[in-house]
């Protein structure tokens, strides 16, 4: 305890542009997994399927447009990459997506969510929008391995064949980049949902329009056929468009793979998430009296 | 010993009533056309001004005060949940503030679950609570049920868990804020004893409560609040003492007007010391009856509560005890839901003149003792015996006039 008793906590009114202190959040890792293991353990709770719920929306969204393409544009006709099965062209984008989307949810909510905690204890608010991300990456990993496992199942029992690459090593990259994009616009729906909860009923709907916009029923290259580059940075402005063909190109090796596409995205990621940082610490030291 | 352990200077805190009143949504903002004289907009209100003080390492510092007065926000600061708006404060150690009993728990979870999760939160490692564990859920007697969602447990078991974790809580400095008000009164015995014994291993504590005489038995030091300013800091029994005084003298309201808490059943929102002619005094003459006129809310019908009240000497000596089954059949039982008026008299010429304390509590005598209210210390009067030979001199318990009665055989 003699150790303990050197530090000095300073308590001082706000500062006008305050910094994030990464050492201070490395001393909160364990909150973060700790709040994150809550939320895996309670979202299972009383459930009769389980886990099995990390993969039935993906799946089952897949299955619906498959359907539906297949009827209206016959077997042959769904928007799909060359030589692809459109099942695994379309669940691959969804794993990334259903983290994108699951992310953005509940850390958009989470200053909300946890003010309880918010108002009764001293923690690094940022960790809030941020222990969502371990539970989503939870359900990410239970999806992926069911994409192998479909990816597999085609393999075999189809024509369609899988070759292996070394692309799939920048998977990781691809997933950080993902959980960058949503981090970036939670930041800025967390803070803002503390001051108006306009924000809260907006998301759900923000996050279906996103969708429609991201190549996810759909490969980008059907929309960006032989449009001019301006129109391809303008669909990249939408951080998880990069993201989402990053995921069919590591798998699938698309040769359609547009770089701009990814490079727009990532700046785009880039600058949201910057911003959406500086913005959040602004307003942090209010959020417990405003929220 | 002289080393400090919480350092605070000119510290305050303004809320701006305009905004702090929360979110506000477009129809809010459209009603707020209507309601201009609810909260002026921009209305400033200082909830804590210019307080500066210095806490030494192992002192173990009573917060007391009105509601509003700043307690809240001044363990908020310091357990930095909110900033101050001007002034600075020091802290030197590991601080663990306890606000709230069961931060965090979650419904869904099972116990040995919320241990863990309300164990992180505040702010014990891992290590720390697979350490303590068995010791916690000792202490909390709740381990046939470890296992089960805390959404199943009664709401003793729920307090008795969570303070578990809390008194297993082992920071430089702790930060309390009326925590204790709740359990059954054995179990808060218990955690009394607890915090006895985290004072005596040098512990810097900061404790807030409305009961005096756990101020009185757990903190020698102790801090009045008064409008969000320092109004004494001193020796407890001397603070107490003026605070409850000061209390009763406020020029509106001589009574003393407790917070609504919803958790509670029932309890205690009012409490007036009435003399002969129905007016409200706390200076009454032996001579005449003192009454102890409770304003009692019921929220839910319960089977069994009965009212406890001891009136205590300055010193802490017990005079006089009561219990609202003396008169009989118990008139505090199975209230139905709303306001109730209770009227206590202490007849005249019962105490000796001097000074009392008014100590009340509520117990459940159905469940075990479960208490539903403990005010505690609540009211401070005093006797003058203006209508005797030997009037304040005499000394003694008792002012009964006895009769002295030459026999004449």
């Amino acid at each position: 305890m003699a150790s303990s008793s050197q530090s000095v906590v300073r308590i001082r009114p706000p500062e006008k542009w305050p910094t994030i202190d990464i050492g201070e959040l490395w001393c909160y890792r364990e909150l973060i997994w700790t709040l994150a293991l809550r939320d895996i353990k309670v979202r299972y709770k009383q459930t009769a399927l389980g886990i099995a719920w990390a993969i039935l929306p993906p799946f089952m969204t897949m299955v619906v447009f498959n359907v539906l393409f297949g009827l209206l544009m016959g077997s042959g006709g769904r928007p799909t990459i060359q030589g692809v099965p459109y099942a695994i062209s379309t669940f691959c984008a969804l794993v990334p997506w259903q983290l994108f989307a699951t992310t953005l949810d509940q850390s958009g909510k989470s200053l909300v969510l946890n003010r309880g905690l918010i108002t009764k204890v001293y923690f690094p608010r940022i960790i809030a929008p941020i222990a969502p991300i371990v539970s989503a990456l939870f359900d990410f990993l239970i999806a992926l391995a069911f994409l192998f496992i479909l990816i597999f199942g085609y393999h075999i029992f189809s024509n369609y064949s899988f070759d292996f690459s070394w692309r799939i090593l920048s998977l990781p990259v691809l997933t950080i980049l993902a959980i960058a994009a949503a981090l970036s616009i939670s930041l800025w729906a967390a803070a803002l949902n503390a001051i108006y909860r306009d924000v809260q009923y907006a998301l759900p709907f923000v996050i279906q329009m996103l969708m429609f916009v991201t190549p996810v029923i759909y490969p980008a290259s059907v929309v960006l056929q032989n449009k001019p580059t301006w129109i391809v940075v303008l669909y990249g402005l939408n951080p998880m468009a990069g993201v989402v063909e990053g995921f069919r190109w590591v798998l699938f090796g698309s040769s359609t793979f547009n770089l701009v596409l990814l490079a727009t995205s990532v700046v785009m990621t880039i600058l949201v998430l910057c911003s959406g940082i500086i913005y959040f610490n602004r307003l942090e030291s209010e959020f417990v009296d405003i929220v | 010993m002289a080393e400090t352990a919480i350092q605070v200077e000119n510290l305050s805190k303004k809320y701006d009533l305009g905004t702090a009143a929360g979110y506000k949504t477009i129809r809010e903002s459209f009603y707020g056309i209507f309601q201009r004289d609810e909260v002026p907009k921009g209305e400033e209100f200082w909830a804590l001004r210019d307080v500066s003080f210095e806490v030494k390492r192992g002192e173990v510092v009573g917060v007391i005060g009105r509601n509003g007065a700043g307690k809240s926000t001044l363990l908020k600061i310091l357990s930095r949940i909110t900033k101050p708006t001007v002034g600075s404060a020091d802290v030197y150690g590991r601080v663990g503030s306890l606000l709230e009993v069961g931060t965090g728990f979650h419904p869904e979870l099972t116990g040995r679950e919320n241990i863990f999760l309300n164990g992180a939160i505040l702010g014990m490692t891992r290590r720390d609570i697979q350490l303590k564990f068995d010791e916690i859920v000792d202490f909390s007697e709740v381990c046939k049920f470890l296992d089960t969602p805390v959404k199943r447990y009664s709401s003793g078991m729920y307090v008795r868990l969570a303070f578990a974790v809390a008194a297993h809580l082992e920071p430089d400095i702790l930060i309390i804020d009326e925590v204790l008000a709740v359990g059954d009164a054995t179990f808060q015995r218990k955690c009394i004893g607890k915090m006895d014994g985290i004072a005596e291993k040098g512990r810097t504590v900061l404790f807030v409560s409305h009961n005096m005489g756990i101020i009185n038995q757990l903190c020698p030091v102790t801090m009045w609040l008064d409008n969000g300013k320092v109004k004494e800091i001193g020796a407890t029994p001397q603070v107490i003492s003026n605070y409850l005084m000061g209390v009763n003298r406020t020029i509106s309201d001589r009574s003393m007007i407790f917070e609504l808490n919803d958790n509670k059943l029932s309890q205690l929102i009012r409490i007036r010391l009435l003399n002969t002619a129905r007016n409200e005094s706390d200076v009454f003459d032996c001579s005449q009856r003192v009454t102890i006129e409770l304003s009692y809310l019921v929220r839910r019908k319960v089977r069994g509560i009965y009212g406890y009240l001891q009136i205590m000497r300055t010193d802490q000596t017990v005079v006089m005890v009561s219990d609202s089954f003396d008169c009989g059949n118990n008139p505090m039982d199975n209230l139905s839901p709303g306001e109730h008026t209770i009227k206590i008299s202490i007849p005249e010429r019962t105490l000796a003149p001097g000074e009392y304390y008014v100590y009340l509590n509520f117990t459940n005598a159905e469940s075990q003792g479960e208490n539903i209210d403990s005010p505690g210390i609540v009211a401070r009067f005093q006797l003058n015996d203006v209508s005797s030979k030997r009037g304040n001199q005499r000394g003694g318990y008792f002012s009964t006039l006895l009769n002295w009665e030459l026999a004449s055989d």
